[in-house]
């Protein structure tokens, strides 16, 4: 069976990478020096804190150029239109080839192929990870701070540069406006008959920050906080018990096919299934509605590997990052980008995009990586029993 | 590899060249499957298993094993032994029926060679493709499904709604019609072998005894078959009992230990209890090998029947 036997498979890549690692860190290290013949040498670009320590972008540009490659991981084209951002990146700087690695992986999938591929040319160089985990792992970075470092406000990163929010979405209710004809306005709404077997979130909220999210964003609609999040598996236990909650993973093409006809996912990458995802491979009735009432947002975070085995090309992407045409690639998506105040007051928000995804919204609660380990606590030991 | 080293010296001293020769010429031959084993079977078992016992510090510990106290693993463990349990008796039964009937087809006849070959497809047809296939099928969307709604109007069909509690397919239980797509088919293939190994001559021996079709069944087919049948459950059984993307493909909310395991291994909510998948994947060896203790002990006995 090709798929059976997941955990001899598991091990079995394990032993693989332990038998790579060992055969390969030596000659990697070893290499690794070789290539500093025009510009600064890999080890000076592993320590480099910014663009001044390459002597200027200009310097920053030739060392990324020197490695020819960026790894980057976990970025799937249709989220937050990373699709664009990695194809713009390539066009910009056509002698660094992209690989994005697993692109449906988790951020603890991230942090666990950075250990495992530690010291190999094919090591993540950059993260795009959620709180939690990065919390548990701020050993994995190197600190960093873009050209427009002021841009990004003081609490939306690391002040030594280890790590830096790059854009947040909202809790939305994405639905299929043919099966869905009244729009839901509460998500109370979730729990009438029109919904039986349609509403499905993004996973187990035990494993996914998504899912999980979507279990907040409930507690924060019936009277809970980010610090009481049981109201929101009490909804849960509801929407089960109702017989309208559906337990398999959505998808975009589960979206386009109606299985999945009501989902809970955040707005870019509700949007992006929809009409505002472009024409081939959407759903064109997919709607979005941020519910009224308390909003929930929870901000990824840029971070550069430690052990990138492309140091410079890694500094180059987060230049790229928060280079205004990137943060309103996110915003177009419909993910609220970390410097979105900078870019309105100097004016190079794209005026239209902004628009048509409305303002950013004023104040949304965002769980503090202690109020998450709470929150997870509560799910690993109530969840299973509140939907089973 | 050392035992292939030390036992050449041994065969020689014993003055037989010619099957020394031949002896470490098997060994030599062995030792590419033998490598392949330790390094991706053997070794990569004992890290894993391994794993469990230290905490993400990398600190030896037994606290990774209260996970075994968790009710929803417990849960969980139980529910894929049971899933796995009757996926292996009804495929059984069902793929022995039908080897039972292709005995009384030619066997070079094409029906024989079609659903042979047939067998050997499906056995293997497995993973996300087998789920996108049901998901088309008897999904919510699924031409079944709209076909039982069109055509009777029966709108809460099990395939929308089952037990109150989404379509049947997304559930524990509704794993069973996937996994016995496959199950079946590979029933057929282990066990058609030992159906074909049955005699002509044992039934005229036992009709010219005067025994009926019954007692040949009862008394010689069934002894005689018996060994190969549990053998076939036991694999069926196993086959289920580790399948995972058929399961992660359809359910999103966990419900049986492979899940389990990959979300102590992925988890990006509940964090640092990688290890706890090495004591999971413990306990998933543990009921392998309490299963293979009981077939050999059935084994014995059927053994022991037919001597």
């Amino acid at each position: 069976m090709e798929d059976h036997l997941i955990t001899k498979r598991h091990v079995a890549g394990i032993a693989l990478i332990a038998a790579a690692a060992i055969s390969l860190s030596a000659c990697s290290s070893g290499t690794s020096n070789a290539g500093s013949t025009s510009t600064i040498s890999k080890a000076k670009a592993s320590t480099a804190t910014s663009a001044a320590d390459f002597g200027g972008m200009k310097g920053l540009v030739a060392a990324a150029n020197a490695e020819g490659q960026l790894n980057v991981i976990t970025l799937p084209p249709s989220w937050a239109n990373y699709g664009k951002i990695i194809a713009g990146f390539e066009k910009k700087y056509p002698k660094i080839k992209i690989n994005s690695a697993n692109p449906n992986g988790s951020s603890a999938d991230e942090v666990s192929a950075a250990n495992s591929l530690k010291g190999q040319s094919t090591a993540p160089d950059v993260f795009d990870i959620g709180t939690a985990v990065l919390d548990q792992n701020l050993s994995l970075v190197a600190p960093y701070k873009v050209s427009n470092w002021a841009d990004i406000p003081a609490d939306f990163k690391d002040a030594d540069g280890k790590w830096y929010y790059d854009y947040t979405g909202l809790m939305s209710v994405g639905y299929d406006s043919t099966k869905i004809t009244t729009p839901p306005t509460s998500l109370t709404d979730l729990l009438g008959s029109d919904y039986k077997g349609k509403v499905a979130i993004k996973g187990d909220p035990t494993q996914a920050n998504e899912a999980a999210s979507a279990v907040y964003l409930a507690a924060l609609q019936n009277g809970g906080s980010a610090d009481n999040i049981q109201p929101g598996i009490d909804f849960f236990a509801s929407l089960k018990k109702a017989g309208n909650f559906l337990k398999v993973l959505p998808t975009q093409a589960t979206v386009n096919s109606g299985e999945t006809p009501v989902v809970l996912q955040w707005s870019y990458n509700n949007l992006a299934w929809g009409p505002a995802g472009g024409t081939s491979g959407t759903n064109p009735n997919w709607k979005t509605v941020v519910l009224p009432g308390t909003a929930l947002g929870s901000y990824y975070n840029q971070a550069i590997n430690v052990g990138a085995p492309d140091p410079a090309a890694a500094r180059l992407w987060e230049e790229y990052i928060y280079s205004p045409e990137v943060q309103n690639l996110y915003l177009a998506s419909g993910a609220y980008p970390a410097t979105l105040a900078a870019m309105t007051k100097n004016g190079t928000v794209d005026a239209a995009t902004l628009k048509t995804v409305g303002a950013a919204p004023a104040n949304f609660v965002q769980l503090t990586a202690d109020q998450a380990t709470a929150a997870a606590k509560l799910l690993s030991t109530k969840w299973a029993a509140a939907i089973k | 590899m050392t035992a292939a080293v030390t036992t050449a010296p041994a065969t020689t001293t014993r003055g037989a060249g010619k099957t020394s020769r031949r002896r470490s010429a098997v060994w030599l031959g062995l030792t590419p499957f033998a490598i392949y084993v330790l390094l991706f079977l053997a070794i990569p078992a004992v890290l894993a298993v391994g794993s469990g016992f230290f905490s993400s510090a990398g600190a030896f510990t037994f606290a990774n094993f209260s996970a075994l106290a968790d009710p929803v693993i417990t849960g969980d463990l139980v529910a894929t032994i049971v899933l796995s349990l009757v996926t292996a008796v009804i495929g059984a039964i069902i793929g022995a029926i039908i080897c039972f009937a292709l005995l009384g087809t030619r066997p070079d006849g094409w029906l024989r060679t079609t659903i042979d070959s047939a067998s050997s497809v499906l056995a293997q047809f497995g993973g996300v493709m087998l789920a996108f296939a049901f998901v088309a099928t008897i999904g919510q969307q699924g031409f079944i499904t709209t076909w039982l709604v069109s055509t009777f109007g029966w709108t809460d069909n099990p395939f929308v709604i089952f037990d109150n509690n989404g379509p049947l397919l997304y559930q524990v239980i509704g794993l069973t019609i996937p996994y016995l797509y496959f199950q079946i088919p590979l029933m057929v293939i282990v066990f058609m072998p030992a159906m074909e190994g049955l005699k002509a001559t044992w039934g005229e021996a036992n009709a010219t005894l005067g025994g009926t079709r019954f007692t040949y069944w009862t008394r010689i087919a069934f002894p005689i078959l018996a060994p190969a049948f549990f053998g076939s459950v036991i694999l069926l059984f196993a086959n289920a009992f580790s399948s995972y993307a058929t399961a992660a493909a359809l359910i999103s909310q966990g419900g049986i230990l492979p899940l389990d395991i990959k979300s102590s291994l992925t988890s990006e909510t509940v964090i640092g209890r990688a290890n706890q998948a090495g004591v999971l994947a413990l306990a998933m060896v543990v009921v392998m090998i309490v299963v293979m203790v009981v077939y050999s002990a059935l084994d014995k006995r059927a053994s022991r029947w037919r001597s």
